[in-house]
This record gives structure tokens, C-alpha cells and sequence, in this order.
């Protein structure tokens, strides 16, 4: 039981994000960039930004997941190791944004890592952008919710 | 001694090498942010991580080689494991070490280094092969001026090469106050930066060019032993250095701790100022380096040292 509660304070107090585009205008990715700088320093919270899904704790994945994109999300979400938190970031990767009725789109983000696994942990962070404050309050709310793994 | 009582303290200097070795990770992490002017992460970060790492999934890349790929990162942790234990036995109690010594130490801290190749090559992804292939090179190009500059600190303690005798030779003036043994223990300085695969020299492990290279497949408990292998050589090559150049610790006064942190904060802090003014380098740029400005310069200090030694001239 003690072991449990180490194993989960550790993860709360150590996420490490991956960021996917999955067909984003570079808006979103240009938010996600600023909680690095000394502004917003998102490494207070012992996040960092790393280099391979595999060393990944939360995926942040932005863009309208096109035909293309989808298999690649759900490919870059099974190459992460579990316990794993997805981060919808932006409209495009809530419900698509204006491109919605587009010819290329897949399924939504959600959608299409429900696809693979009914059981992921999704949080959604509207705005078109999002402000990096909305990111870091997801993030925190994503702590919350890991408290009850 | 009691063969009970040297395993216990053994295994206290490994436990202790690894807390230290995160404790100065957070050090180096802390430091970025200053210089970056940002806050920083919690002194229990580095901890924090490698608990994570701990309680995670490990998976394994349908191209990788199952063993070779999960025993390199436990190859990397015993081999760092057994230095820790040389060099501090060294530091505490000089008259115990063994003949050779030095050249295990040496051997053992290349070790990790081969462990990231064979594990970076087993694992079958690209990314990890060139990562693999930068290793490689940057490990040819750095040992051997490193080499070169403790031969230097052998022939300036009256040729030996027990890490205890070279501590004893160092009573009455460590070897960094010569002419020969400053120079010496620059280019070792800029050796450890690479040996460490810190900035300008972690084109290996490149985050936002090949994606963490040669640690791209590893995940969970076996990427955390190659993050604890890499904590535990930031602590013992700063104390390597400080004991064949720097005259280790004065058990006898009871400044000598003080001065031994002193020096110790100072060898990190200087890697991670290092780290944090400079680009990465290309591998080509790297190998020049080394061989075209470092190695010459390690074998001038060889001879100045010999000279030295051989007309008794102290300051050479």
C-alpha cells in the first residue's frame, strides 16, 4: 500500500510530456513551447519536455487528427508506457474546429485513442489557442486526477 | 578487515554515490534554470523521477534483441557500482588499495559508456543507431587524452599506479600546482564534460535532432538504471579527478571535508556553467578536438611531467 502511494506521488511529481502534432496549424505548438520559458517554467512541477513517447508521461497532442495522423497518434500512444495521460490541446483536437466538415479528416482525438484503448485517460484543454495558464491547469488537474489511480 | 564489515561498506559507498549523484543532478538542474532565469525544479526532483521511471511499464521494441537490451543498463549500474566503491575506499583509507587500481578505475568508467552502444544497438531503432555511432566516435576521441593526462599525475607521483600512492605523493603539494599537472587537469576537465555526455558533447543523446538517440527505445525501470548509472559517474569523475590531481581528502585536519565539498561543488558547477554557455557540437568538430588540440596538449604535460621528474624540478 506504501509502495503504491510512493509509486504515485513520484508520477504526480514527475510527468514527462511528449508533444504530437497531429496536423496543427503551429498555434497550439506555439503555446505548448511557451511553458518552458521563464515566464511559465512548467519544470517547477518537475515536467519536462522529452525527445521519444517512450521516456513519455503525458502525451500532448494538438491538431485536427487527419486520415493521415491517426494511425500515427495511435501508433505513438502504444509505444507509450502506462500509467499515461492524453492531453487534447486546442478546438481542433477537441471537435475538429473549423475544419470539421473537411474531406480529410479522421476521427477525433479522443476517438481515435479510445479506438485503441477504451480505458485512456483523456484531458481536454479548449481554446483556439489554449492560454499556457489553461495548459498548466490541466496539468494540474491531471495530477488530481492521477491521485486516485 | 572483516569480509561482512568491507561488503557493508562497499555497499554503503555505492548507496551513497547514487544519492549523491542525484543530489548534484538536481544541483545541475537548479543552476540551468537560474542561468535561464527560471525557478527550477524541487530538490527531490531527480529522486522523483527515477521513482517514477521505477513504477512504469518496460517495453520492448519488436526489433531489439530482448537480453542484450535489458541487461546493458544493469552492466552500466554494477560497473559504476564497483568504481564508487575503489574510489572512495581510496579516498577514506590510502594505505588499502591495490596495485592497478587507476587502470581498473578507468576501465570501469568506460564501461557505461560501452553499455549505452551495445544497448542503443540491441534496441534495432534507427535514431538509436546513429546515437550508437556518435558514442562510438566520441568515445575513441576522449580517452585518449583522459589517458594521457592521469598518465601525466602517475609520472609526477613517482610513477605509481596505486590510487593510494598517488594520494600519499600528493601529502606535501597536490599535482595541480605544477605547470604539467594544471594542464593536465584542464583536458581532463574537458574530458569528463564528455565523458558525462553533457552539452557541447551530448550529440549521443541529441533531445530535438535524433530524439534522445542511443535512450530513444528505453522506457521504465531500464532507462531509470541508465539515468542512475549517468548520476553515479557525475559524482565519481569530479572525485576522480580530484584524486589523482587535487590531493583527495586530509582526514588529519578538520578543514580537509570542508575543503574536499569545496573542491567537489566546484568541479560540478564548472560542468554545468560549461554546459550551459555552449552549443552542441557536430562529431566531427568533437573528434578534432580531442585529437587535434587536446591530445597534443595532454602529451606536452607528459613531457614537461617526465622532464620534471626526471631533473627533480618540482614546478614542472
Amino acid at each position: 500500500m506504501a509502495l503504491t502511494k510512493l509509486k504515485n506521488w513520484a508520477l504526480r511529481k514527475s510527468l514527462w510530456v511528449y508533444h504530437v502534432n497531429a496536423g496543427a496549424c503551429n498555434n497550439c505548438d506555439i503555446e505548448v513551447l511557451d511553458l518552458l520559458t521563464p515566464r511559465y517554467d512548467i519544470e517547477r512541477f518537475g515536467m519536462l519536455l522529452v525527445g521519444s513517447p517512450r521516456h513519455a508521461d503525458v502525451l500532448a497532442v494538438t491538431g485536427t487528427c487527419t486520415r493521415q495522423a491517426m494511425p500515427r497518434v495511435q501508433e505513438v500512444y502504444m509505444q507509450t508506457p502506462r500509467p499515461c495521460v492524453v492531453m487534447a490541446i486546442g478546438s481542433c483536437a477537441l471537435a475538429q474546429g473549423i475544419f470539421a466538415e473537411s474531406y480529410h479528416m479522421g476521427p477525433k482525438v479522443d476517438e481515435a485513442i479510445r479506438a485503441v484503448d477504451p480505458e485512456a485517460i483523456i484531458m481536454y484543454v479548449p481554446g483556439c489557442p489554449p492560454k499556457p495558464e489553461a495548459m498548466i491547469s490541466a496539468a494540474v488537474k491531471a495530477m488530481e486526477f492521477l491521485k486516485q489511480l | 578487515m572483516d569480509l561482512g564489515v568491507t561488503i557493508l561498506v562497499w555497499m554503503a559507498a555505492a548507496a551513497g554515490t547514487i544519492v549523491l549523484g542525484l543530489a548534484f543532478r538536481w544541483v545541475d538542474r537548479l543552476v540551468t534554470a537560474r542561468v535561464q532565469w527560471r525557478v527550477g525544479p524541487p530538490w527531490y526532483q531527480p529522486g522523483a523521477d527515477i521513482l517514477k521511471l521505477m513504477g512504469k511499464e518496460t517495453l520492448m521494441p519488436t526489433t531489439a534483441r530482448g537480453t542484450g537490451f535489458l541487461l546493458a543498463p544493469l552492466v552500466a549500474v554494477a560497473a559504476s557500482t564497483v568504481a564508487a566503491a575503489i574510489l572512495w575506499r581510496a579516498v577514506l583509507s590510502p594505505q588499502s588499495t591495490f596495485l592497478g587500481d587507476l587502470i581498473v578505475v578507468i576501465y570501469l568508467l568506460t564501461i557505461p559508456a560501452i553499455m549505452t552502444i551495445a544497448g542503443a544497438s540491441a534496441s534495432g531503432s534507427p535514431h538509436a543507431s546513429f546515437g550508437a555511432a556518435r558514442e562510438i566516435k566520441l568515445l575513441l576521441s576522449y580517452e585518449l587524452p583522459m589517458v594521457i593526462a592521469m598518465m601525466t599525475a602517475v609520472a609526477r607521483t613517482g610513477w605509481s599506479l596505486r590510487l593510494g600512492g598517488i594520494l600519499e605523493a600528493q601529502a606535501q603539494a597536490p599535482v595541480v600546482l605544477s605547470v604539467s599537472g594544471a594542464i593536465a587537469m584542464v583536458v581532463a576537465i574537458l574530458c569528463m564534460q564528455a565523458k558525462l555526455g553533457l552539452v557541447p558533447f551530448d550529440m549521443a543523446e541529441a533531445e530535438c535532432e535524433i530524439m534522445s538517440g542511443v535512450y530513444v527505445e528505453y522506457s521504465g525501470p531500464s532507462l531509470a538504471m541508465f539515468l542512475v548509472s549517468n548520476a553515479m559517474l557525475l559524482a565519481l569523475l569530479p572525485l576522480l579527478i580530484i584524486v589523482v590531481f587535487w590531493g583527495g581528502l586530509n582526514t588529519g585536519a578538520w578543514w580537509g571535508w570542508l575543503t574536499f565539498a569545496g573542491k567537489y561543488v566546484l568541479l560540478v558547477a564548472l560542468a554545468t556553467l560549461i554546459r550551459n554557455t555552449n552549443p552542441r557540437l557536430r562529431i566531427d568538430q568533437a573528434v578534432r578536438f580531442f585529437w587535434f588540440y587536446l591530445t597534443p596538449l595532454a602529451i606536452l604535460a607528459a613531457a614537461l611531467a617526465i622532464v620534471g621528474e626526471a631533473r627533480g624540478i618540482s614546478w614542472l
